[in-house]
């Protein structure tokens, strides 16, 4: 880069320092006690070969410990548990190591020569020569390749190669499946709840009944039919349709009119899954009817058909339609009325519930 | 927890049958005039009631003395205060409260905090009893309900599956406690009594929901219960550094691996002493 | 390995023909004939007197060049039993806690590394403890090139090299924390999920096509298993070489001091010493991972569980290194557009993919802006102390303020536990504080630099505080001070200031030159040669004797 400009710099590297005081030249070498005092030398080298020599006491150590200790052993320090064999191999092993380093740099400090070198520095740039040498061998390999009279065969071959990288990006395509609207239909915008699928309690699928579900309570469901499935269809399935249940007093909280038949006596249930971006959320504040993400802290309002109240989050957390079966327990109307998660790009987040909905 | 024989102490096996609550107090209140009327032959059951009844009476003294500036004499309630109704909480959430020292509380604004509780079992019970006889609500649970004894290794990593499900979002993996909105935590529970880790699911002291038996019954809970004991008791591959996860690990990684790692490098690089 | 060739021809190990004539005086000479006949090994191994300068801050680049070794060891043994599979299984292995529970093979193969094989567990601990300083390494050693200006010309480039080192180091770090498939690092999958669906218009296709299909699918453990041990590592490899090779070909920079200049390098020689103390080095590293190992639990995945999307737990975060990025997830307002039918979510995008290209492009860039600002094209091999860079420093400073408050963001709930302080309240402090925190950082950096560099220019003008107090016939107290030596006087002044770009004839652009007037801008001046002179004059009157404040004389060349 070089431009008319006056430079606060000179231009090919600093010459001449512009320092007011001389440079007086590299330090006196001081020499060291160890060079000087035999004894002082002899002292050093000892603990140099000291602390090798408690090396192989170490790796025996290391080895009695891994053939002896069993692996439940625990060892009590300082108030902590431990586990002993963890503790006791990495300790052997730790200090071993402590000591091969301390000794090779402790025989560098006191023992190597010190006395410092000066080297000399060269530009990074090649010398003048060896530039235009290199010029001058591409000029002439490139008249040797005929290049310049056959064109066709540069832009021909630059043209190939930028093309084979076509193959190579489309055959990435089959990567995952394609999520055109058909797809994304069936899986990201919609989960296994159905109508009349009951909710269970996760991990022990025990059904729940109505009338059992007291003010304050907070229940971890699933839809029934996840039981149904193993494995990545298990794992994609529960990661959309975990819920949570909650009752509150139904005279503490606002259901819209066009929501009073999705809940029973004040037991709502909304997607355990934070519309930003997909922590399962149950951190529930049963006094506020708060539902705070343990993630990014985005805070819903379940007393409000879950409106974000605080945080990250930009859409209202999404809610179940339930009801009763003939026995009392709790089933769902059908599916969520919105994809539940975070956004995408391809979502319509124009159903979501809003302050102010009816 | 229905079968009053299984009840190791008849006073308890009283409280614990569903029906009894009601007639409970129906003959307690009798026997309050009773005992004091006259001379009654004395049963086994009447002792008990009679036993009630005084323990109700102390109950009563005491929360009048200690609650009532609050929830109000007869547990109503105090809405300026922000204290709620007490009638219809149980036993288990007084025997809770006051037996972890949250209750009385220092500031009804703030969250209330485990601290040295002040009172006797016997007072405990009594207060227990008196606000267990005004309404509904769980009662103080027996042994049975919450001990964790005897469980198998499978109810015990249930126990794990379920309290990663249900209380981990708040109180973290190991029961470390977590930060809730506006200035409120949710405490650690490592060291938690199982009777009050029973009674804080059943009754939902402060923020925490209720979980209550009909979606996680007794059985559930004692797992939850061992989990809980078990993970904290089960030796640490080294210190656990708090046990609050990643940045705690940063933090140290910085302090103690960088910063030794440096002084190392200090060590190194400075020429020692010269001659 | 580009190198100066500097290769005597007439070097004995380089004789072909003639047997030697006398006993050679090393008794390394014939292996090293055997070697050097088939492989020319005097050529490959150069100057092997090279000469390395020694100051502690030139270690931290090796801390992370170690820690990268230990992370190749310890991760070979882990693969022997890591298995890579998402695949569902019935834990029935010892830790009794996980008894019966559905997990993937993944997180089964990592508890059996940590209950059944000896040592698995110190060798997870150590691998993680190394991970977790190998970007803390690189970290405080950018720093310390940043600081220094080791950056300029002609390390512009390995400063890139550095960038990328540390940005595919995140990566790798980031695949690793997901690999064992516990409940938190599924959580940071899942939230890898959405910051991949939040991309404006590709978002879902890059999401599918990443975990091939919905999340969680049975892929990504898989995919991240390769990046992990095979791609990144092996950019890692390759990018490291480059980086030393370009450390070795343009020879270390180093600090000013008597007899050093930009045409020389002052320091010991790579064999023995550095071999000795770079080698002990690498053993300390390597034993302070395993002591940590040993006495520090780190990411204790049995106690997690096993990845299950409906559950998660307080305290969720992220390694250290990915902390600012999930600070500003935390903090950022919840804007979301929602238009025809699509959602554009800036609450994910621009703090997750946003913030994080803006930090790597700026450290990119960085040293481009500043020649740009300054018109430096001259090249640099000595070091500037940081306070002779006032706003390079302050810049510094500020963008280290802006990490940490993303930072501390990211741990926002932690810091509302351990503190007692409302979590909202310290979201909406923070929300402030990223902005506020760094300008006003800038702001006392600077000024301390240029107080500094008045303290420098008053120590070479008057000497240093003796802290010897003396009271004067008339009664008046003063503090003897003490002259500077030449060599000290020499360190303190002989770095060029920045100046302000001067438009001499041709055009300088408005804004190049206003920032170039910043950038100079209260620098405080050095000491001219007559101050000093006058300086020392006026100090020998007072005194009543000449002491001149240097020591004068010829100035040694370099031997």
């Amino acid at each position: 880069m070089s431009t008319d400009i006056e430079k606060a710099h000179p231009e090919h590297g600093e010459l001449t320092p512009d320092s007011p005081v001389p440079d007086p030249g590299v330090e006196e070498h001081v020499p060291r006690f160890t060079d000087v005092d035999q004894a002082a030398a002899d002292r050093a080298y000892r603990q140099i070969v000291g602390m090798l020599a408690l090396v192989p006491v170490l790796v025996i150590g290391f080895l009695v410990v891994y053939f002896a200790v069993p692996r439940d052993a625990e060892l009590m320090v300082f108030g902590a548990n431990l586990k002993m064999q963890n503790t006791l191999l990495g300790l052997t092993a730790g200090l071993a190591a402590l000591l091969i380093g301390v000794s090779a740099i402790q025989w560098a400090r006191v023992l190597m020569s010190d006395e410092e070198i000066v080297g000399e520095r060269h530009g990074a740039a090649s010398p003048p020569e060896a530039r235009e040498r290199v010029l001058a061998d591409l000029e002439t390999g490139i008249e040797g390749s005929s290049i310049r009279r056959r064109r066709l065969i540069g832009s021909g071959m630059a043209g190939a190669l930028g093309l084979m990288v076509l193959p190579a990006v489309v055959s990435l395509a089959d990567l995952g499946p394609w999520p055109t609207p058909a797809v994304r239909a069936e899986t990201i915008e919609k989960t296994i709840w159905a109508e009349g699928v009951h909710l269970v309690n996760d991990v022990t699928y025990r059904r729940l009944k109505a009338d059992e579900i007291e003010v304050g309570q907070l229940v971890n469901a699933e839809p029934e039919t996840l039981q149904d499935l193993e494995g990545t269809a298990y794992q994609q399935a529960k990661a959309k349709a975990a819920i949570i249940i909650v009752r509150m007093d139904p005279n503490s909280i606002r259901i819209p009119e066009s929501r009073q038949d999705w809940q029973v006596n004040g037991i709502l249930c909304y997607s355990k899954i934070c519309t930003h971006v997909g922590c399962p959320i149950s951190l529930w504040e049963q006094q506020t009817h708060h539902l705070l993400c343990p993630c990014h802290q985005s805070t819903f309002d379940l007393g409000n058909s879950g409106v974000v109240v605080f945080g990250p989050a930009a859409r209202s957390l999404p809610q179940l339609p339930i009801t009763t079966d003939a026995d009392g327990y709790l089933v769902a109307r059908s599916d969520f009325t919105v994809p539940v998660g975070p956004s995408f790009f391809e979502r319509d987040s124009s159903k979501d519930f809003v302050e102010g909905d009816r | 927890m229905t079968s009053p024989a299984s009840a190791p102490r008849p006073r308890q096996s009283l409280r614990r049958h569903r029906a009894a609550r009601p007639v409970l107090l129906a003959l307690s209140l009798f026997l309050v005039g009773a005992v004091y009327a006259a001379v009654a032959p004395a049963t086994t059951s009447s002792a008990d009631g009679a036993a009630d009844a005084q323990l109700i009476a102390q109950g009563k003294d005491l929360f009048a003395v200690n609650c009532a500036s609050c929830h109000g004499l007869n547990a109503e309630g105090l809405a300026q205060q922000g204290a709620p109704a007490l009638t219809n909480v149980g036993a288990a959430a007084v025997d809770f409260q006051v037996r972890t020292g949250r209750m009385p509380m220092g500031n009804p604004y703030a969250q209330a905090v485990g601290k040295q509780n002040t009172f006797t079992d016997d007072e405990i019970n009594a207060l227990a009893t008196y606000v267990g006889s005004l309404g509904s609500g769980p009662k103080v649970p027996g042994e049975d309900q919450y001990n964790p004894d005897g469980l198998s290794a499978e109810d015990v990593a249930r126990g794990g599956d379920l309290f990663r499900t249900n209380c981990s979002a708040c109180h973290n993996f190991k029961g470390a406690g977590g930060a809730l909105p506006n200035g409120f935590v949710a405490p650690s529970i490592e060291k938690t009594d199982p009777a009050q880790i029973w009674e804080a699911m059943r009754t939902g002291p402060g923020q925490m929901p209720v979980f209550a038996a009909g979606a996680i019954p007794d059985e559930d809970v004692k797992a939850v219960i061992a989990y809980v004991q078990q993970v904290n008791a089960t030796p640490s591959a080294g210190l656990t550094l708090g046990g609050i996860g990643p940045v705690a690990e940063g933090f140290w990684a910085w302090v103690v691996g960088i910063g030794s790692l440096v002084l190392a490098a200090v060590w190194i690089a400075t020429r020692g002493a010269r001659a | 390995m580009a190198k100066p060739a500097q290769i005597n021809p007439s070097s004995p190990a380089m004789e072909v023909r003639t047997p030697p004539q006398e006993e050679s005086p090393s008794k390394l000479a014939a292996p090293a004939k055997w070697v050097d006949d088939r492989i020319g090994l005097a050529k490959l191994l150069g100057n092997i007197r090279k000469i390395f300068p020694d100051h502690w801050s030139f270690l931290l680049g090796e801390i992370a060049l170690y820690s990268f070794v230990i992370l190749l060891i310890t991760g070979i043994f882990l693969t022997i039993w890591f298995k890579p599979s998402m695949t569902e299984v019935e834990y029935a292995g010892t830790y009794q806690l996980m008894r019966g529970v559905p997990m993937s093979e993944a997180f089964a193969s990592t508890l059996s590394l940590s209950f059944d094989i000896r040592g698995g567990l110190l060798v997870r601990q150590i691998h993680h403890w190394a991970a977790m300083l190998f970007v803390a390494a690189m970290t405080a050693h950018m720093l310390r090139v940043f600081f220094t200006g080791a950056f300029r010309k002609p390390r512009e480039l390995n400063w890139l090299i550095g960038v990328g080192l540390l940005s595919i180091g995140l990566i790798e770090g980031f695949a690793g924390y997901s690999l064992p498939d516990d409940l938190l690092s599924g959580t940071g999958l899942r939230f890898v999920d959405g910051l991949v669906r939040s991309i404006p218009l590709i978002g879902t296709w890059a999401e599918f096509f990443v975990f091939g299909g919905e999340f969680p699918g049975d892929l990504i453990i898989p995919r991240l298993y390769m990046v992990h041990i095979l791609l990144v590592p092996g950019l890692l490899l390759g990018l490291i070489s480059a980086h030393m090779a370009l450390l070795v070909y343009h020879k270390h920079t180093q600090w000013p001091g008597p007899g050093r200049t930009q045409r020389n390098i002052q320091g010991y020689p790579f064999f023995p010493i550095y071999v000795a103390k770079a080698g002990g080095f690498f053993f300390i590293v390597f034993a302070v991972t395993i002591l940590m190992g040993a006495f520090m639990q780190i990411n204790p995945v049995w106690i997690f569980g096993p990845y299950n999307p409906a559950q998660v737990t307080a305290g969720s975060q992220p390694d250290w290194y990915m902390g600012f990025v999930e600070g500003a997830i935390r903090i950022i307002p919840n804007w979301e557009w929602h238009l025809w039918g699509t959602t554009w979510s800036w609450n994910i995008f621009l703090p997750g993919v946003g913030l994080m290209g803006l930090l790597f492009t700026s450290l990119a860039l960085y040293p481009f802006i500043e020649a740009w600002i300054t018109g430096d094209t001259s090249e640099h091999h000595l070091l500037d102390r940081p306070r002779n860079a006032p706003v390079r420093t302050g810049l510094g400073v500020a963008g280290m303020a802006a990490y940490g408050m993303f930072w501390l963001s990211g741990g926002n709930d932690i810091l509302a536990t351990q503190f007692h302080v409302s979590l909202n309240a310290v979201t909406y402090f923070m929300r402030a504080a990223v902005f506020v925190v760094p300008v006003l950082a800038f702001i006392v950096t600077k000024r301390i630099c240029l107080s500094l560099q008045r303290a420098d220019r008053d120590r070479v003008l008057h000497g240093s505080e003796s802290g010897v107090i003396v009271r004067s016939p008339d009664g008046g107290y003063s503090e003897a001070h003490q002259p500077l030596s030449q060599g000290e006087a020499y360190t303190l002044t002989r770095h060029p200031q920045p100046a302000a770009l001067v438009p001499n004839g041709k055009k300088v652009g408005r804004l190049r030159q206003r920032l170039s007037h910043w950038y100079a801008a209260g620098q405080v001046p050095k000491p001219t040669a007559a101050e000093i002179a006058e300086a020392a004059h006026h100090a020998a009157v007072e005194d009543g004797h000449d002491a001149p404040a240097l020591e004068g004389g010829d100035s040694g060349d370099t031997p």
